[in-house]
C-alpha cells in the first residue's frame, strides 16, 4: 500500500512523532510503500538540527534523517508552519533576509500542495496528532 | 491525476487557544485548487470557529473569522456542523455565521453551506470519504 504520513506534533513534547516514526517503521518493514511523510503545525519542529536531547534519551530528528536517509524518502516540512516557528534553509535563509539555518538533513521545505499531493496520490492517508 | 477524491476536514477545536484552526483554513484554501470533491465538518470545540461577532482585540490575535465567509467562492459548499456539539455548547445554528455559496448552474442563487447533522450522520460521513484530514 502506498502512504503519506501527517505529523502534526513536536518532538518531546507529544508522543505523536515517536508514534509516526514507528509506524513508519513497521510500514516499510511489511514492505509498503511511503510516498511522503509531511510535517505540519508544530510537527515541523521534528525537522531542526539543533536540538540536543540528553544522552540517555532518543534522538528524535537525527532518527528522521537517518530513516529517510536508509529509505529514501521524501520527508517534506509544510513551509508556513516553518517560516512561523523558525525552521530555515538555505533559500528560505535568503529569502526572509534570515543570519542562519537550521533544517535537518533529509529534510526540505515546501508548501501545503505537497500534503495534498500526497493524501491524492496515497492509498491512505494516515495523521499523528492530537 | 486519479478521479476527485472526498477529501472531508475535521475540526474540532476552538479557534484561538490553539493554531490547528487557522492552519486548517490554510489547507482548505490551498487544496481548493486541487478540485476534490471537498467537505468540512465541525464537532467538538471546533463549532466554536463558526461562531458570528468574534472580537479578537483583547486577545492580540488576527480574527480569521471572515475567511469562513470566502469559502464558498474556493467551491467549498458542504459544511456539516454537528448537532450534538453545538447543544453541548449551548448553542444553536443562530449563534454561527450564515455561510452561503452561489450555483451556477441555478442562475447563481444563493444556498446555504451549513447543514446540521447528528451525531450518527456525521459518523455515517466519515465512513463515505477517501481521506480524512483531522484538525
Amino acid at each position: 500500500m502506498k502512504l503519506t504520513i501527517q505529523v502534526n506534533e513536536g518532538p518531546y513534547q507529544h508522543q505523536s512523532s515517536d508514534s509516526a516514526y514507528f509506524f513508519t517503521k513497521a510500514a516499510l518493514d511489511k514492505g509498503h510503500e511511503i510516498f511522503r511523510i509531511f510535517f505540519y503545525h508544530d510537527g515541523v519542529n521534528n525537522g531542526t538540527r539543533l536540538t540536543t536531547p540528553p544522552q540517555d534519551d532518543r534522538n528524535i530528528v537525527k532518527r528522521w534523517s537517518e530513516l529517510a536517509k536508509e529509505h529514501d524518502i521524501d520527508m517534506v516540512l509544510c513551509v508556513a508552519a516553518a517560516q512561523r516557528r523558525g525552521i530555515v534553509d538555505d533559500g528560505e535563509a535568503e529569502r526572509n533576509g534570515k543570519d542562519a539555518t537550521n533544517m535537518a538533513d533529509g529534510f526540505r521545505i515546501s508548501g501545503l500542495g505537497q500534503l495534498v499531493e500526497g493524501a491524492i496520490e496515497s492509498d491512505r492517508l494516515v495523521v499523528f496528532g492530537d | 491525476m486519479p478521479d476527485a477524491k472526498k477529501f472531508m476536514y475535521i475540526n474540532r477545536k476552538a479557534p484561538y487557544g490553539t493554531i490547528y484552526a487557522w492552519e486548517s483554513l490554510e489547507v482548505i484554501l490551498i487544496a481548493a485548487a486541487f478540485e476534490q470533491d471537498v467537505s468540512l465538518a465541525f464537532m467538538d470545540d471546533g463549532v466554536f470557529q463558526l461562531t458570528r461577532g468574534q472580537d479578537t482585540k483583547g486577545i492580540g490575535m488576527k480574527n480569521f473569522s471572515p475567511t469562513y465567509s470566502a469559502l464558498g467562492d474556493y467551491e467549498v459548499t458542504k459544511i456539516y456542523v454537528e448537532k450534538e456539539s453545538l447543544e453541548e455548547r449551548g448553542l444553536g445554528l443562530d449563534d454561527l455565521q450564515h455561510l452561503v455559496w452561489e450555483d451556477e448552474d441555478e442562475d447563481y442563487a444563493e444556498k446555504d453551506s451549513i447543514h446540521l447533522v447528528s451525531r450518527a450522520e456525521l459518523a455515517d460521513l466519515f465512513a463515505g470519504q477517501d481521506v480524512l484530514f483531522n484538525f
